[in-house]
């Protein structure tokens, strides 16, 4: 596969999901050989993450109607890891013009890199409900990863609530591994799926897929209730979840019993590393979200800084690995090397298609702004600093706070362990309700070093 | 055009700005207060929060003092929660020498409000138990304490503002000049303000208004490195500061009652002032990781979770630049307080308003007259 003479120019990958496994696979085939660094200890990303060393579930049984496509990216991957500077266990913690910082194993190092392609995927979008931070609430993707990684469920008795499309698939896997699914809550009103028929026919097997998990669901007998508005999560300190309360789409109060909750509303992008290597964002009107600004290559605005796969725009896996390639293509077309421009047009199509599915998507599961207005005073914000909106309603009141950073000076809200990655969307909607402005205009928070926590025990390792 | 005047124009809302437009309401003075970003948004807002007098320019302590007294009032004086918390400071050193450095500050006559004691040996490790092996000795600060930056100087704004100051955020001033007995301060977005007494309280941006009225001065920018770890329950109420002549090893950390250890010292960055942004350099936080395993060996359980920086003023002999215009009549400054301004907001604020008020004030702040620069550049490089 590798051509003998290979480019010296220093191409680094951060994230070996499968965006960064197609990115290092093209550039290995255009005589580039790249640093592949990513955080898990093994390859796949989230949705193709590997079960650990002596796990024996087979393919279809950990990834269900994506196992050919899982399949073919581990074989890739394995094909390419003796070609390419493969670096597992490596968190990109910070990072410098040209330079990024690199923990393994409670050392650092230092990473030169001419090009920089960020494929650092997406993690739950959440919007806080009352009681969230009772025991035994999961995020959606959290609760796919105990039973995909460890094979185990979140609870004996799961509510599965939110919206999007993960919130199907996550609750089918439920059924199928033999967990007691309680109820599937969506807040999205099965009109709008009808709605936005059109663009989601822009890929019909998966759209088929999708339709596959609402059958099984409903021959499992699971309760599912469209148009939902969530009111509380029940349950205690001591013993935590034990159930859920929401009212139906007619408007009718009911509660579930259970003793877990897996909670999420499709994804974001994360995009630390990108901010902090000072590229424009942009808003996203579809999905009301602010994401790398990029061009439909994956170019930012910082030369040499590129971003593709869910990191960089959420259209998920397949989109992923088109977004991969293509983004491996423009690398190669700046670095002044040739490239295959049919593979460049074939991607592009493939992607052109994706995004007109990404905004059937966004159209029919309608990410919940308007919720933060109804949330309680005494609703949490920010579980890790344990915030409530009315906290954070008072510093915009009384503190003049319409600004997503100075209130988060102000209350601490997106301050804690996970730097605003599970409460910043949704503090940004409570402010922008009670400021009474649009949400893009209370601005975004501002990404933070280190992308995740950094132990004190951490030493430099000389070069 | 409109005009709008007041007795009193303060171009910018950092600590100093907002607490002079607070104690000038106080003594009957109209004021009006600009600032081009947000107020406490640079140094007053980043900063690693030590209400600290002990280590200070001896001539600087009476400021100090006056400064403390006045937060010992908080939060009565402002109707505010600064979070301040007179929990003792602690000043400790790795060398036997640097013990004697700290009994001769202590034994100073200006010191004698600080109540200072030095710990050393088995009496020291008694009573910090927490502290590594190669600390030495230590002066103890019993009044001294801790507050939270982030919160300062936006509340000294509302405070003002409550009593009746005009503070206008996002304001950047474009040209100030005096006619006549008056200053004219005009801003990007058109607007004009008239003062007959103009503060400059701008900060890493000061010396470019004072260089307008002919008074340049040699300021620095740094940017400070600060970091802090997730919470832990709250065991170590004093501040810990390290006293020492090598830049690597200062480093000093406070635990809030949240939980959290914030850490500040080491190297400092270099701002970017066109795009008014600060960045962490990687090595600082490395270096505050090794440096705090020394100090505080226990912190290797815990984790970093965020870390920042901010845009800080610095003069060459680092002390601030405060006190009236050398040439201009009505001209102000406090600006410039070399990353020790924080516990002297307050008392920064009662002194200009009383000398912006009176034409005179009861605290000795010659020292830190701009005059002091005034001398031609040739003669200054030999100075140095």
């Amino acid at each position: 596969m590798a051509t003998a003479q290979l480019s010296t120019h220093r191409v680094v990958i951060v994230g070996a999901g499968p965006a960064g496994v197609r990115c290092a696979e093209t550039l290995l085939a255009a005589g580039i050989k790249p640093i592949l660094v990513d955080e898990n200890r093994r390859d796949g990303g989230q949705i193709y993450r590997r079960q650990p060393d002596g796990f024996t579930r087979d393919y279809s049984t950990l990834y269900g109607s994506e196992a050919d496509k899982a399949k073919d990216l581990h074989q890739t991957f394995d094909r390419l890891r003796g070609a390419i500077d493969y670096r597992p266990d490596t968190l990109v913690w910070n990072l410098t013009p040209g330079q990024l910082c690199c923990a393994n194993q409670g050392r650092h190092s230092t990473l030169d890199y001419d090009a920089l392609i960020l494929c650092t995927g997406a993690t739950d979008r959440l919007m806080p409900i009352e009681g969230w931070q009772l025991a035994g609430t999961y995020s959606l993707g959290g609760a796919q990863i105990a039973l995909k990684n460890q094979a185990v469920s979140i609870g004996h008795r799961v509510v599965f609530m939110g919206s999007g499309p993960l919130l199907y698939l996550v609750a089918s896997q439920y059924v199928k591994a033999g967990a007691t699914v309680a109820a599937v809550l969506d807040t999205s009103p099965f009109s709008l799926r009808l709605k936005a028929l059109p663009k989601l026919l822009a890929r019909p097997g998966l759209l088929w897929t999708g339709m596959k998990f609402l059958a099984q669901l409903y021959r499992a007998k699971v309760p599912a209730h469209f148009g939902v508005k969530p009111l509380e999560v029940l349950g205690d300190a001591a013993n935590g979840v034990a159930g859920v309360r929401f009212t139906t789409g007619s408007g009718k109060a009911v509660t579930v019993q259970a003793d877990a909750v897996a909670l999420g509303y499709h994804l974001r992008p994360e995009t630390q590393l990108g901010d902090l290597a000072g590229c424009a964002m942009a808003f996203d009107e579809a999905s009301s979200q602010w994401w790398l600004a990029t061009d439909e290559a994956g170019r930012t605005s910082v030369n040499g800084v590129y971003a593709a796969g869910d990191g960089a725009k959420i259209r998920g896996a397949d989109a992923a690995e088109h977004a991969g390639r293509r983004v491996a293509l423009a690398v190669l077309e700046d670095l002044k090397q040739p490239f295959n421009a049919g593979l460049r047009d074939e991607q592009q199509q493939a992607l052109a298609v994706m995004d007109q599915f990404r905004l059937g998507l966004a159209e029919a599961f309608p990410w919940p702004g308007e919720q933060a207005k109804a949330l309680p005073d005494s609703a949490i914000v920010c579980r890790c600093e344990m915030i409530t909106a009315g906290e954070l309603r008072r510093t915009v009141n009384e503190k003049g706070a319409c600004e997503v950073n100075r209130a988060k000076a102000f209350s601490r809200v997106g301050m804690g362990r996970c730097q605003g990655r599970y409460c910043s969307q949704a503090g940004a909607e409570v402010i922008a309700a009670e400021a009474g402005v649009q949400v893009q205009e209370v601005g975004r928070q501002r990404g933070q070093a280190p992308v995740k926590p950094l132990s004190m025990l951490i030493e430099e390792v000389s070069p | 055009m409109s005009v709008q005047k007041a007795d009193v124009v303060i171009v910018g809302g950092g600590l100093m700005g907002s607490a002079t437009a607070f104690f000038l309401r106080r003594r009957g003075q109209s004021v009006i207060l600009l600032e081009r970003d947000q107020i406490g948004q640079y140094a007053s807002g980043v900063n690693f929060g030590n209400v600290r007098r002990q280590g200070r320019f001896l001539g600087q302590l009476a400021l100090a003092n006056r400064s403390w007294a006045l937060w010992k009032r908080l939060p009565e004086l402002i109707d505010d929660d600064l979070e301040f918390i007179p929990s003792g400071h602690m000043r400790v050193c790795y060398r036997e020498d640097e013990i004697a450095e700290l009994e001769a500050y202590a034994a100073a006559p200006e010191a004698e409000q600080l109540d200072l004691k030095i710990y050393r040996g088995a009496e020291l490790h008694e009573r910090f138990g927490f502290l590594g092996a190669d600390v030495k000795g230590g002066s103890y600060a019993p009044h001294d304490g801790h507050a939270n930056p982030r919160l300062a100087a936006p509340a000294f704004a509302r405070a003002a503002r409550r009593l009746g100051a005009q503070i206008e955020e996002r304001t950047e001033v474009a040209e100030v000049e005096k006619v006549g007995g008056d200053f004219h301060v005009s801003t990007t977005d058109g607007r004009q303000f008239h003062a007959a007494q103009l503060l400059i309280t701008a900060g890493a941006w000061g010396q470019k208004l004072s260089a307008q009225f002919g008074e340049p001065v040699p300021l620095d920018t740094h940017g400070p490195q600060m970091a802090v770890t997730e919470p832990v329950p709250y065991a170590l109420p004093t501040v810990i500061g390290v006293y020492t002549k090598i830049a690597e090893e200062v480093i000093y950390f406070r635990q809030i009652p949240r939980g959290n250890i914030v850490i500040g010292g080491g190297f400092r960055s270099k701002p970017d002032m066109l795009n008014r942004r600060a960045a962490v350099e990687p090595r600082s936080i490395l270096n505050q990781a090794e440096q705090m395993r020394r100090l505080l060996p226990g912190v290797g359980n815990l984790n970093i979770i965020r870390v920042w920086s901010g845009i800080e003023g610095y003069l060459p002999d680092s002390l601030p630049i405060m006190g009236p215009s050398g040439t201009v009549d009505g001209l102000f400054y406090a600006f410039g307080f070399c990353g020790h301004g924080f516990q002297l907001g307050p008392g920064v604020g009662d002194v200009m308003a009383e000398l912006l008020d009176t034409g005179r004030t009861t605290t000795p702040i010659e020292a830190f007259s701009i005059r002091r620069f005034a001398f031609p550049a040739a003669q200054r490089s030999h100075a140095s």
